[in-house]
């Protein structure tokens, strides 16, 4: 197990090292770095002088070393846009989309998985097709949409809940923000959650019901009815662990993107995270922080992934043997 | 003879489908004495398999029993509330699969599967139930259970895993144990000894087994009666020694001469012509008209019923010897 731990981290490595080259290509050659800092009346001689202390005058080679050291030690330069670190920008900013990811996934595993078991039990219930029924419009309303029917339900029509940000949060440690804490965080969390959580709750319970049909026309959950053992039993204990492994796939792959991707729900509530910072980087060309936000969500699935390969191991014991022995 | 244990009487499932009703069980009678072994044979798709599931209650739908009931120890099982039913699972009547590699939930240790069934059926602590379980397993020949107890489906072999299945079936001290075609999924040299440890264990636990197979040999050496299937009705049903030594059913007959022998210096084995009506197109009159050597024209029209041949039963108007009294609906054993 430790082995294979190890194995995984050193092909994370190289999994990093090879986003950061893109990274570091991005940066260096999209665009002049030196004429994204300078104003446009700067004089030649000024551009020359920044362009030798920045080190652009050294072979490619160098640089991007310079680039993997300096990013391996979280420093990505300075923004063009903010003249702030990189590293400060995007660390300021991601519990808040880590938080809201969080919540969303917790969300739509908890609402998913039942609906899904759900569902597969009782097919030719009312609320079964209730529930097919709006996993049609969950999967296929754009994000967007629910976003603003939500606004316009919770937060104009009836004021329960604000429009947007994040309420007041409360620090833990030096750098971690957290709205979980406060009642007007809490409140702000619900309509941007629920609003990335949908999509991904209705994949769940679509990938669960299909699932658990599957594994209840096996020979073992025959074979358990057959020993006599109680339906909740052979569901819940039985089945229900047989359609784990690729929830847990699913799952992961769409907490990464959910991350990675919650750009849109975090304009719609104007969330202060890591989405509406990257909308403003391409929009400014700021190279800098596209580039760290690049590495950070490699890093991002590099980690799910290796999560995602030690949680099969623990439900599948058939798959432990391939992780010993590989 | 002792009352039955298991009593089926003109037992009828179907199959609903779009196009009305498919018969697959007509009139399937038999009893079973208390630790009798009864072989049942016939082709893939004879309705073996059917009956077994619809002993259990474990028919999938759209199939259900239409007609005819079933009796343990003189109490109607057939028409029991899904809960009742399942009671009797596990706990008076064990059923093994043919799969063995597919029996056994995959994430499950077998000493939890094990436990599990045997707390789902008494009132042991569960250590009790851990012991019982390693018990079982040395009684089914499973080497060193105190360790192996602990290990997964995919750590044991076919024939062991089936052992374990046998096992599990045995829990909780069944009456009756029905074998579904228990060592076809297995190697040959492998058969031997679960059929082997099955009967060896229905002798000590005084269970009763249905013993679902198409291998002659392995009715032969194992039960003491045996019913042959065609389409889903039964052809003869007798002792064993009886209906393979001389076969009464013109089926039976064929099937018996397809056994291939040692001593037998044919150049090809006997064969019956043609195949195995569907459901959906079984003849009139005796389904296995079309085929039989022995046809004439009362088989095209008029359905037999089991005959009672000296302690034997044949479905077949060879054996109706102009006789007027209606054939007795007694059962023979």
């Amino acid at each position: 197990m430790i082995a294979f731990i190890i194995r995984r981290l050193f092909a994370s490595i190289g999994v990093l090292i090879a986003v950061g080259l893109i990274a570091f290509l991005l940066f260096r050659y999209v665009g002049d770095p030196v004429n994204q800092m300078v104003g446009i009346e700067t004089p030649e001689s000024e551009r020359v002088a920044l362009r030798q202390q920045l080190g652009l005058n050294d072979p490619a080679i160098v640089q991007a070393l310079r680039f993997l050291g300096h990013a391996a030690r979280l420093d990505f330069g300075i923004s063009y846009q903010f003249k702030q670190p990189v590293s400060e920008l995007i660390g300021a900013r991601m519990p808040a989309t880590l938080e809201l990811a969080f919540v969303a996934s917790i969300l739509s595993l908890l609402a998913g998985i039942p609906m899904g078991v759900y569902t597969a039990l009782h097919r030719k219930s009312a609320l079964a097709k209730l529930f097919e029924a709006l996993s049609l419009v969950g999967i296929s309303l754009p994000t967007f949409l629910i976003g603003i029917l939500l606004i316009y339900l919770f937060a104009v029509t009836l004021g329960w809940l604000p429009s947007f940000g994040r309420g007041d949060v409360v620090h833990i440690g030096s750098w971690w923000t957290t709205g979980l804490l406060t009642a007007s965080g809490l409140k702000s969390i619900i309509m941007p959650a629920i609003t990335l959580a949908l999509f991904q709750m209705t994949l769940i319970m679509r990938l669960v019901r299909a699932e658990m049909l599957e594994v209840l026309r096996a020979d073992y959950i025959r074979f358990a009815r057959a020993r006599g053992l109680s339906e909740r039993k052979v569901h819940f204990r039985h089945a229900l662990k047989n359609t784990l492994v690729p929830v847990i796939t699913v799952v992961g792959l769409q907490l990464g993107s959910i991350v990675a991707f919650s750009i849109i729900t975090e304009t719609v509530f104007s969330w202060p995270g890591m989405g509406q910072l990257f909308l403003q980087s391409v929009q400014n060309v700021d190279i800098p922080i596209m580039a760290a936000y690049l590495l950070f969500i490699a890093f991002l699935f590099v980690v799910i992934n290796l999560v995602v390969d030690l949680l099969y191991a623990a439900v599948d014991p058939r798959l432990r043997v391939a992780i010993h022995g590989a | 003879m002792k009352a039955p244990l298991l009593s089926v009487k003109d037992l009828r499932v179907e199959f609903i489908t779009r196009r009305g009703p498919l018969t697959a069980l007509d009139g399937i009678s038999f009893d079973l004495a208390p630790g009798e072994i009864l072989g049942v044979v016939g082709e893939s798709g004879a309705g073996k398999s059917l009956t077994g599931l619809a002993i259990i209650g474990l028919l999938d739908p759209p199939g259900r029993i239409a007609g005819g009931e079933i009796r343990l120890n003189g109490e109607r099982i057939d028409n029991l509330a899904p809960e009742a039913m399942r009671k009797i699972r596990g706990r008076r009547i064990g059923m093994i699969f043919q799969d063995p590699l597919t029996s056994l939930n995959p994430l499950l240790r077998i000493g939890d599967q094990l436990v599990e069934t045997i707390l789902t059926h008494t009132s042991l602590t569960p250590k009790a139930a851990r012991a019982r379980a390693i018990s079982l397993l040395t009684e089914v020949g499973i080497p060193a259970p105190e360790k192996r107890i602990d290990g997964y489906p995919h750590e044991f072999s076919g024939g062991m895993r089936q052992r374990v299945v046998i096992a599990l079936a045995l829990c909780a001290e069944p009456a009756l144990v029905i074998a579904d075609e228990p060592t076809t999924a297995l190697d040959v040299s492998v058969q031997a000894q679960i059929i082997a440890v099955l009967k060896r264990l229905a002798r000590e636990h005084h269970a009763a087994v249905i013993l679902i197979t198409h291998d002659m040999g392995v009715i032969a050496e194992t039960a003491d009666r045996v019913a042959v299937m065609y389409a889903g009705r039964i052809a003869e049903i007798g002792r064993v020694e009886e209906v393979v030594r001389d076969p009464l059913h013109p089926y039976a007959k064929g099937l018996m001469a397809a056994i291939p022998t040692l001593e037998g210096r044919a150049a090809r084995l006997a064969q019956i012509p043609g195949a195995m009506p569907r459901l959906s197109a079984i003849p009139p009159g005796c389904a296995f008209n079309p085929r039989c050597p022995n046809v004439f024209d009362r088989c095209r029209i008029e359905r037999p019923p089991p005959l009672p041949i000296g302690t034997r039963r044949a479905a077949c108007w060879l054996y109706d010897r102009g006789e007027v009294t209606p054939p007795a609906r007694e059962t023979v054993s």
